[in-house]
């Protein structure tokens, strides 16, 4: 296309510079364009959550945002918290209380808990269903995954 | 879906960001927040030649209070409402409001010129602004202008706003202490548009009720001001029968109309509902 336009975006810190189509989504430019493929797609119309990303350093929907929009942003996706095990007691809580099934809603998952944590580190259970409401889960029914979000919310108070 | 191809272009200012609107008229299409407009677009249900991002017009952002009077610019987001200590003192009804609206993801984003522009009749922000008496400041080829929230609303999806003009910010004035307010929608999930909602103000003249703004909203086209339930407040204490009373004037207030997961009847029987919630809500906490 003739009308690519050029940016420059940190993802997962390190410095990225690409040409992209202006209708490209985000979630589209991190799996197809960077190989990063653990954030999902599912809906394409932000009613799933599977394509949660954070775009400096808050929670937004990969699939609603453009990838021209995250131009000289920073972007964060699971394999980035991953690698700096900012979310591993997240994820080892997740594994071990079985809030992980096909894994397909995880990523978002795991960043919409990490902004929770982040806000509201003592949340009730009432809280915690509200805030990862924006996020389907079609495995595990949820209770797991409340549990999971509770327990590393306590753990992490000491 | 994926959207089909579509130009882009980022104005610095607010004056460039109307000059590429009058340069395209309704091919060109302004996106804030996006996430009303990117969904449409990856359904293909709009098509624009270009979008106008007017995220980097700074200007339009913030939440200022100055004499008696709150200002919200267009490109505040849902967020910014939700974490501002302002609008909890100010505009409470909104404080209330902001955690229905969407999900956090979306709330990082979505703003409130995007909501009020869109027009979404299940939309909290536009019942509320209606609830508020607010008005909506536009700019556009010709200058700036003001519109008030009742003439704004037009019907579905539809607004006063011409072509080639925008929203540049949201104005109404601070709850003083004479007033109430409440809020409650019922939606099938936290964070999904309403079934039906209710965006209540109630100005208190010691125990008598002196003026009442119940907005009602995904009961009908467009946010809906009862002025039949309002009329029955008024000059009336805030008593179970007149709470009654209100709810059963709705009838004539309110048409609500079939949609995907509810009938009229269930409408109408939802916002009665919400009336007797809100308004016992609002009485107990004046006590
Ligand atoms: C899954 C999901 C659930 C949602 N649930 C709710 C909900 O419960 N309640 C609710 O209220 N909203 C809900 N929303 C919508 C959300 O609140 C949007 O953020 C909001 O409706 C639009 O704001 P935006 O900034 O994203 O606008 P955009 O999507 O960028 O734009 C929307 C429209 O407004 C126009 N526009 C934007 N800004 C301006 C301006 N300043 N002047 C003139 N025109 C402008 C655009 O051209 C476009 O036509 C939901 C969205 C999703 C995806
Ligand atoms: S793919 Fe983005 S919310 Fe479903
Ligand atoms: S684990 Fe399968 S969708 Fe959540």
């Amino acid at each position: 296309m003739s009308n690519r336009i050029t940016i420059t975006a940190q993802v997962n810190g390190e410095t990225v510079t690409r040409d992209v189509e202006p209708r490209q989504s985000l979630v589209d430019f991190l799996r197809e364009n960077l190989e990063l493929t653990g954030s999902h797609v599912g809906c394409e119309h932000g009613v799933c959550g599977a394509c949660t990303v954070r775009m400096n350093g808050e929670i937004v929907r990969g699939c609603l945002t453009l990838a021209v929009q995250a131009d000289g942003a920073e972007v964060e996706t699971v394999e980035g918290l991953s690698d700096t095990g900012e979310i591993a007691d997240l994820q080892d809580a997740f594994l071990r209380l079985n809030a992980i099934q096909c894994g397909f809603c995880s990523p978002g998952m795991l960043i919409t808990a990490a902004e929770l944590l982040d806000r509201n580190p003592a949340p009730d259970r009432t809280q915690i269903r509200e805030f990862i409401a924006g996020n389907y889960c079609r495995c595990t029914g949820y209770q797991t995954i409340v549990d999971a979000i509770e327990a590393v919310a306590k753990e992490r108070r000491g | 879906m994926k959207p089909s191809p579509f130009a882009y272009a980022k104005p610095a200012d607010l004056a460039e960001a109307l000059r590429l609107k009058a340069d395209h008229g309704d091919d060109g299409t302004f996106i804030a927040g996006g996430q009303s407009l990117v969904a449409t677009l990856n359904m293909r249900l709009s098509s624009p030649d270009i979008l106008i991002d007017i995220g980097g017009v700074t200007e339009l952002s913030g939440i200022e209070v100055s004499d008696g009077s709150v200002r919200i610019g267009a490109l505040t987001r849902h967020r910014d409402l939700e974490d501002s200590p302002d609008i909890k003192t100010h505009a409470p009804l909104i404080a209330e409001a902001i955690a229905q609206v969407a999900h956090p993801a979306i709330r990082n984003r979505g703003t409130m010129g995007g909501s009020i522009a869109f027009a979404d009749p299940a939309a909290e922000l536009p019942a509320c602004i209606l609830a508020l008496d607010g008005a909506i400041e536009i700019a556009g080829p010709d200058g700036r202008r003001k519109v008030a929230a009742g003439n704004f609303f037009k019907g579905l999806y539809d607004t006063d706003l011409g072509t080639g003009e925008m929203i540049t910010a949201v104005e109404f004035a601070a709850d003083s202490d004479d007033w109430r307010t409440g809020f409650d929608e019922l939606a099938r999930r936290h964070g999904d548009y309403a079934m039906a909602g209710l965006a209540a103000r109630l100005r208190m003249d010691g125990d008598s009720i002196a003026e009442a703004r119940l907005v009602y909203f995904a009961v009908g086209d467009k946010p809906m001001l009862a002025t039949g339930a309002g009329g029955e407040l008024a000059g009336k204490p805030l008593s179970a029968e007149t709470i009654e009373a209100a709810a059963a004037s709705l009838d004539s207030d309110l048409e609500p109309f079939d949609d995907l997961h509810s009938s009229a009847a269930m409408k109408l029987h939802l916002a009665r509902e919400l009336t007797r919630r809100v308004l016992t809500k609002i009485a107990g906490g004046a006590q």
